[in-house]
């Protein structure tokens, strides 16, 4: 019962957690703007948070930078479970113009798991929102 | 007695990944220590070995917000080495985008400011009125974000007569509701009151160190690169640069609601005054030897791109000095003797663009607790080191 309960409140209002990993800003400024009036995942239940600790989406942008691994990790470490990654951009997905930098160590996937990629440079809004709808579903069968 | 306290990397006020260390002395702050390099990609590296038409695609995704200004610094530059002009009609697009550029880039410091303010419903409308910009963005270059609009020699897309229209009557929404933001951001008393006073930087200090764009211009020193160096046919343009002598980040705030409706105005200008003709002329692939410094007025304030070619298709150095590099010595100095609560506010203020800032980082591995920062040769050498590795390699093994 509790379970149900746990599962469908999941479902009904994901909180994300957004996080720049080294990314050009495109990205970010379009995962506000899914969050701003013309768009307003709110509606539907999105709460954007400030803190791992209140997180169950992690929304990562950018290749990784040499600096910023050992953040992410810890920020992945600290939120709770179950915990879903999704990587927004070409960057996030495989480093994209930077790949080969030697800064850059590649995709999200290289360091910690991901369940859901959005194409795109930058991703839409519109492609933000249709991945989170995506993974829901994917969550309300499992 | 005296603490320090960290703010960042991943912090609620900051948008991207950077780093404070705030010693503070209760309430109010004694010392302020910026540190970089989370958002290092080493993208000068990666110029060298790109063409110079790879190189526009590079630069555009230094940073998501200004792209426009580094294509545009970039490509003057190139342009200028190889000795091209490029057509009139050209050049009016450029600016347009510019413009458009700049509107959006306000747009949505206005909003960000307000929601630092905690006036969050001013941060809904900005950011609303935004998306018409957007929308006008992607009329004309088909992309929200990235415009890929410049290319060597001109630019790729022309407007038409529907695109003029319809451009102008989104102006006219997008003004009046400007007009509507600049009573309010100057007349609502809670909000002058939050503003007004926070984050002084005087005349004197703000020549003294350094400060760029509106941060400069709020300080009262008249400098505008399209005025006191014009590049893109600005010189024709009729504008006025916008100035504020308050010091604070209210000045900050009128500065940019004013240079909005400056760009409306350069906006219909350019559209009412555009000339016929072709938008690019042909340029060579190789760019002849030589050496170049071009400035572009971003956004944020001056973008410099230096540009040293040595006859092949491939740059051998491009530095790109950002902006908001320029802000971080003036941004110190405001934040002291400040309070905390403060804090996201001034830093909000100078409109820090933390990926355009950082490709080129002289602090490196901050790893917690034990601080490393390497000198320009060390890393210089560490650069060498990778940089055996870093060329034309395919299917790397990730060093994790
Ligand atoms: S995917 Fe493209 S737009 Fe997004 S952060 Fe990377 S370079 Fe920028």
């Amino acid at each position: 019962m509790i379970e149900k309960i746990i599962k469908w409140s999941r479902l009904k209002s994901p909180w994300i957690l957004h996080l720049n990993t080294g990314g050009c800003n495109a990205c970010d400024i379009e995962i506000l703007a899914a969050l701003m009036p013309r768009f307003d995942v709110e509606r539907v239940g999105i709460l954007l948070k400030a803190t791992p600790r209140h997180a169950d989406v992690l929304i990562c942008t950018g290749p990784i930078t040499r600096q910023t691994k050992d953040r992410i990790t810890r920020v992945y470490q600290q939120m709770p479970e179950p915990k879903f990654v999704i990587a927004v951009g070409a960057c996030a997905m495989s480093g994209c113009v930077y790949r080969g930098s030697y800064n850059v160590l590649g995709g999200i996937d290289q360091l910690i798991p991901v369940d859901m990629y959005i194409p795109g440079c930058p991703v839409r809004p519109d492609a933000v929102i249709d991945g989170v709808v995506k993974l829901l579903t994917k969550l309300e069968k499992s | 007695m005296s603490i320090t306290i960290p703010i960042g990397p991943q912090h609620p006020a900051l948008k991207e990944p950077i780093s404070l260390r705030m010693t503070i002395d209760g309430e109010v702050i004694k010392d302020a220590d910026i540190r970089l390099g989370y958002n290092h990609r080493g993208v000068e590296k990666l110029f060298e070995g790109k063409t110079y038409i790879q190189n526009i695609y590079v630069a555009e995704r230094i940073c998501g917000i200004c792209s426009h200004s580094h294509t545009t610094c970039y490509v003057n530059g190139v342009e200028k080495l190889s000795g091209l002009e490029i057509p009139k009609r050209a050049a009016y697009i450029r600016v347009l985008i510019a413009e458009l550029e700049r509107i959006h880039s306000h747009l949505l410091w206005l909003g960000v400011a307000g929601h630092e303010a905690g006036f969050d419903s001013f941060f809904m409308y900005t950011w609303r009125d935004r998306e018409i910009v957007m929308d006008i963005l992607e009329e004309i270059s088909g992309n929200r974000v990235h415009y890929a609009i410049n290319t060597i020699g001109g630019v790729r897309r022309d407007i038409d007569e529907t695109q003029k229209t319809k451009i102008l009557n989104h102006l006219k929404v997008l003004r009046e509701r400007t007009q509507y933001y600049k009573n309010l951001g100057t007349n609502e008393p809670s909000f002058v009151a939050r503003l007004s006073g926070v984050g002084k930087l005087s005349r004197e200090d703000a020549i003294a160190l350094c400060a760029v764009g509106p941060t400069l211009r709020a300080s009262g020193v008249d400098m505008d690169v399209r005025k006191d160096d014009p590049y893109n046919c600005y010189e024709e343009i009729p504008f006025e640069v916008c100035t504020s002598d308050t010091c604070d980040v209210l000045g900050r705030t009128v500065v940019r609601i004013n240079e909005v409706l400056q760009s409306y105005d350069i906006i219909e200008y350019v559209l009412k005054n555009l000339p016929a003709g072709d938008v690019r002329v042909k340029a060579p692939r190789k760019v002849p030897e030589g050496e170049t410094v071009s400035r572009y007025e971003a956004p944020r304030g001056e973008n410099i791109h230096y540009i040293k070619s040595n006859g092949t298709d491939k740059p051998e150095r491009l530095k790109v000095r950002a902006p908001t590099l320029g802000n971080y010595p003036a941004t110190v100095a405001m934040l002291k003797n400040g309070f905390i609560a403060d804090i996201p506010l001034i830093f909000a203020a100078i409109d820090p663009c933390i990926c355009c800032a950082e490709r080129m980082a002289e602090i490196q591995d901050v790893k917690t607790g034990s601080t490393e920062i390497k000198t320009f040769d060390e890393l210089k050498k560490y650069s060498k080191k990778f940089d055996k590795h870093t060329e034309h390699k395919k299917d790397v093994e990730w060093p994790l």
